[in-house]
């Protein structure tokens, strides 16, 4: 069934030649599944090329895209890392058994959240850094409003903020699967599940992408926006009116992770990436890509703008049983019919 | 010695003795292979790999190319001269591609294979080039062996074309679309779940109908449904609107109004979509505006279906004027004389005749705004609020947290049982009658000018609309000049000097700019596939509208496939489908083109058939009495007829090509990275000032570009008067 391909092909050909892969150097190659920021990708695939001389080939997706394309690759994978992004799709991966276990010499040198992360993913992932949840809002509209500060996840239900609050659907989110997770540990499964019920009301919207709300309050669309506070971090540093809040209850927060694909053709290259990017060196470079999560390696100092975790109070969120697709697919399903379905 | 059959058979042997089977790893345009050609077993052609490595099942190719010799010399009326043909090629291809799919990477590729025949000790890889023709030789084969007993008049060429667009259309359309719509059926495991179907297919997500009793949203489906049937009607009206302005009206700045149609067509949707929320959001310029100056209290109207509703006609009435503008020009001005002889007025005139004959016209409009609407995935996601469509559904069942292909799979049956329907319900409202009005014969009139009242309405529609799509351009070519789009309107060049900086050094120029490596490739890739696109949609309208054989109706349905399901479906399908041999196509330019050629080659098939049921089969088949072949008479007579359907057919599949996003984003590799996905990248980021300024440098592009396609394809000739030159002797009378 692929009779006239070679028709394209050749008229293909007659309009302009495809270039030629780049061939390996004598250090190796390999390919990068990126998820974070651009920027931030293209500044340690340079630098990566320049402490070790092997060739990236690095493309960038969301998380949730990179996931979903190494699953349809399975049977042929042409990644070798999958690079930052949110932990859980990395989380599911493993259980997946899409990655491969690898323990790098450098695990001694991280944060002990990273390592416990690693523990429980069977050391099929590695955390490369760490995002508090919390929210943000917009200082002006606040003000404009009369509102007071909201301080707690609790002062977000309150009546007062009816229509002013924005999350993101926790079906289409990691960022807002970890809040609905979050809320069960902080305040068990009956508080958790109550609070968001009493969140729904002040809704506006509940949005696709996770970060969409926190862009949507500095542009003043709504004032309220429950994000990553790196997020938060990120719009008022590019001037908007926008204040980071990390509730007085403690929070969850997510940890940005990197794995190794199974099926790689590059597997040495791949040992030696996530040895580099656990690195201080690598891990240096944060600060320089735009990039305000703690870093995972304990010896490298969060960039300044980062929040403050020492300010924060977190809780000891278990990865394992949150991770895991039976939890999640369980808390979606209640939250779908017990929070969704409710009316305004 | 026949010689169409000489020609397959000799291309059959060089595909199967002379080149090598498998894909050069390489890439497709490698000659690596000339070194060790041809015994390595990786390089070598299909009749060394049989011979000399011991891949025995070669050999019954071979066998199936010897066949055609024995009656190459015969008369093509012989019986055995057909049945040979045909019986050859359904073998050889038969057998090809079932050899491909059966011996994989690892060996078998099916379990009950290994139970049957024990574990295999080879296995293949992709198929290159030598594959690629010998198939072709098959196919062509046994077209000429089936014009021979006489399909479609015998008519050699048309039998071929229809073959080879039934096999492209089966291995880049049907393949891998059913590949994903098998896992409706399956659990995130792939085991066979049939009752997991209909537990998904009949949830009240999909739908409910809670939104007509209170105040939560109703079903998905319901949401699509409506929004799909609003904008395709609002597009088809609007676009022949924009037409009849364009071409029955004496308005003056014609020129601009062409080009302002056609902007939105060639913009990234975010970015209308963020123009809309500058503008209508609660902290947008008008709303500002209308707090200050009479006190309303700004709120979230626009996000929802008005917002949808609203970006989407900004969208996708280009598209219906495209198809709308070569439909209003056809009307032939005799009807229409004929009408006003026998007295009746301009606006009886206008509703009885004109109106009527461009129904296919209006019928293709809508179809396309409806289909387009229902999978357009960009303005959903920026404006819908809490409208949740099916098409931002099936993407966040694919990448949300919840991960599930199979809950994506089931709502694109939905999706696609819409568009089924609508297809259908097109289909019965043209009916069996004729709408040819171009026929050859002597058709010099002018069109009639429009009846008043309709002028007034065409009018006020036409203008107010442009001068919001000139304002909402005028925002978005601001935006790439001042540093935070919507807050900080600070005059500055950084972001274009960032995305497209040139500088020199000791080696001459260097690109550094962030931009140009991707820039280059879309360029590439979108001139690669525009003249495809074209050709493969107009070479099966016109299979469609003027040939008759059996399964037409379910082949046009397949043709519309592609676009009408949501990009992210077909890009995960491709990965599914190509990702393996024997098509192993992925990290590949090509699989680049051949994605854009068949998902937007729809619009060439829907333009090419509302032109061509106006032109009368009269004059094919006087060319075809004169002597002139199929072939000819395609080329001669219906082609310069068409030409206002293969601009249409060209600039829409260059400029889609070049906006596209989320069909791509799964396809994209390092070395292929295409420029939606790089603004898309800085967008999730929120670098508005970056997506933007690369948005206004494409846009510029991609307008020269549709100059020089309209210059190239002219205009085509009806032999009319000179309507300007007319209604001075009007005047002057």
């Amino acid at each position: 069934m692929k009779q006239r391909i070679g028709h394209t092909f050749l008229a293909a050909a007659a309009l302009a030649a495809f270039t030629l892969p780049g061939t390996a150097s004598a250090a190796g190659k390999m390919t990068l599944y990126c998820s974070p920021q651009i920027e931030w990708c293209q500044l340690v695939v340079k630098e990566f090329e320049k402490a070790t001389g092997i060739k990236v080939a690095m493309t960038r997706k969301s998380s949730g895209e990179t996931f979903a394309q190494i699953k349809a690759e399975r049977k042929n994978p042409k990644g070798d890392v999958w690079w930052g992004g949110t932990g859980d799709p990395h989380l599911q991966a493993a259980e997946e058994g899409l990655t491969v276990m690898y323990k790098s010499p450098m695990l001694g040198k991280l944060h002990p959240w990273s390592q416990k992360q690693a523990a429980q993913a069977g050391h099929k992932t590695v955390g490369i850094y760490m995002g508090a949840l919390g929210f943000g809002y917009n200082t002006e509209l606040l003000k404009k409003k009369g509102l007071p500060e909201p301080k707690c996840w609790k002062d977000l239900t309150k009546p007062a903020y009816k229509g002013e609050v924005q999350i993101a659907n926790p079906n289409s989110s990691g960022t807002s699967y970890t809040t609905l997770a979050t809320m069960v540990q902080l305040m068990g499964e009956k508080g958790g599940f109550d609070w968001w019920k009493a969140l729904h009301k002040n809704i506006n919207q509940y949005t696709k992408s996770g970060s969409a709300p926190i862009k949507a309050a500095a542009r003043g669309e709504t004032t309220i926006g429950i994000v990553f506070l790196h997020d938060v971090v990120t719009q008022a540093i590019k001037g908007f009116p926008i204040k980071a809040v990390a509730p007085c209850e403690g929070t969850g927060y997510e940890i940005g992770s990197m794995s190794i694909i199974k099926g790689g053709r590059n597997p040495d290259s791949a040992k030696k990436w996530v040895d580099w990017a656990l690195s201080p060196a690598a891990q240096k470079l944060m600060p320089q890509a735009k990039a305000y999560q703690v870093p995972s390696n304990a010896s490298v100092a969060p960039p300044p703008e980062a929040p403050k975790v020492d300010q924060i109070k977190l809780i000891d969120y278990d990865f394992g049983k949150y991770g895991s697709s039976a939890e999640r697919k369980r808390l979606l399903s209640k939250w779908d019919n017990e929070v969704k379905s409710l009316p305004r | 010695m026949n010689r169409t059959v000489a020609l397959w058979l000799a291309v059959g042997w060089v595909g199967f003795a002379l080149l090598p089977w498998y894909a050069i790893e390489d890439g497709f345009w490698s000659f690596v292979w000339l070194d060790g050609f041809p015994t390595d077993a990786d390089y070598a052609p299909g009749i060394v790999q049989a011979m000399g490595h011991g891949r025995l099942w070669f050999l019954p190719i071979g066998l199936a190319l010897v066949a055609p010799f024995a009656v190459l010399w015969r008369d093509k009326t012989t019986p055995s001269f057909a049945f040979v043909l045909q019986a050859a090629g359904i073998f050889g291809l038969a057998y090809t591609v079932v050899q491909g799919f059966a011996i994989g990477i690892q060996g078998w590729e099916y379990g009950f294979l290994v139970t049957l025949f024990g574990e295999f000790g080879d296995r293949q890889f992709g198929m290159g080039y030598g594959a690629l023709l010998t198939s072709a030789a098959f196919l062509f084969l046994l077209t000429r062996g089936m014009a021979a007993r006489g399909i479609v008049k015998g008519d050699v060429f048309v039998v071929g074309s229809i073959g080879g667009v039934i096999s492209l259309v089966v291995a880049f359309i049907v393949f891998p679309i059913s590949r994903i719509l098998v896992s409706a059926v399956q659990d995130n495991d792939e085991n066979y779940a049939p009752a997991l179907f209909f537990g998904k297919f009949l949830s009240t997500k999909i739908w409910g109908i809670d939104c007509l009793t209170s105040n939560v949203g109703c079903g998905v489906a319901w949401n699509s449904l409506v929004m799909g049937i609003l904008v395709g009607a609002g597009t088809a009206a609007l676009g022949l609107a924009f037409a009849l302005v364009a071409t029955r009206t004496g308005f003056r700045a014609k020129k601009l109004l062409r080009v302002l149609t056609v902007l939105p067509i060639i913009t990234p949707p975010f970015v209308i979509g963020l123009a809309v929320i500058l503008l209508f959001g609660r902290s947008g310029a008008i709303s500002t505006f209308l707090e200050w100056s009479w006190g309303i209290e700004p709120s979230r109207w626009i996000y929802g279906l008005p917002g949808i509703w609203f970006a989407q006609m900004l969208a996708f009435t280009p598209i219906a004027f495209l198809v709308m503008i070569g439909v209003v020009e056809g009307v032939s001005p005799s009807m229409e004389e004929a009408a006003l002889t026998l007295r009746a007025d301009n606006w009886k005139t206008f509703t009885t005749v004109t109106l009527p004959l461009m129904r296919p016209g209006l019928a293709n409009a809508f179809l396309i705004g409806f289909i387009e609407s229902i999978a357009d995935f960009g303005n959903p996601l920026v404006l819908g609020g809490n409208y949740d469509v099916l098409s931002t559904e099936i993407f966040f069942a694919i990448v949300g947290a919840q991960n599930d292909q199979g809950q994506a799979a089931v709502l694109a049956i939905v999706l696609l049982s819409f568009t089924l329907s609508a297809f259908y319900a097109q289909r019965r409202w043209l009916g069996q009658k004729s709408y040819a009005t171009v026929t050859g014969k002597g058709d010099s009139g002018v069109h009639i000018l429009l009846p008043k009242r309709l002028k007034w309405l065409v009018f006020g529609t036409v203008l107010p609309w442009s001068v919001l799509t000139a304002i909402i351009y005028c925002m978005i070519m601001f935006g790439g000049f001042v540093k935070t789009w919507g807050f900080d309107h600070s005059l500055t060049l950084m972001h274009y000097i960032e995305a497209f900086s040139v500088t020199t050094s000791e080696f001459g120029l260097v690109w550094s700019g962030a931009a140009w490596n991707s820039f280059w490739t879309t360029l590439e890739i979108a001139a690669i596939s525009a003249p495809l696109t074209a050709a493969m949609g107009l070479l099966t309208a016109y299979i469609l509208v003027r040939q008759r054989f059996v399964g037409k109706d379910a082949f046009e349905f397949g043709t519309m496939l592609s676009f009408a399901i949501p990009g992210t479906v077909i890009g995960i399908s491709y990965i599914l489908a190509f990702n393996v041999p024997p098509l192993e196509l992925t990290g590949t330019g090509v699989i680049l083109v051949i994605c854009f050629v068949f998902r937007n080659m729809p619009v060439g098939v829907r333009a090419g058939v509302a032109a061509m049921s106006q032109i009368d089969e009269n004059l094919d088949e006087a060319s075809l009495t004169l002597g002139a072949n199929s072939f000819l008479t395609l080329r001669k007579v219906v082609l310069p007829l068409l030409r206002p359907a293969i601009v249409a057919a060209l600039v829409f599949s260059f400029v889609r090509a070049m906006t596209a996003i989320s069909a791509v984003i799964f396809l994209v590799s390092a070395e292929y990275d295409m420029a939606t996905s790089y603004i898309i990248g800085r967008v999730e980021n929120g670098d508005f000032g970056l997506a933007i300024s690369y948005s206004s440098v494409l846009i510029v592009v991609m307008l020269s570009a549709i100059l020089v396609i309209q210059l190239v394809v002219g205009k085509r000739q009806l032999g009319r008067r000179d309507p300007e030159q007319f209604s001075a002797q009007r005047s002057a009378a």
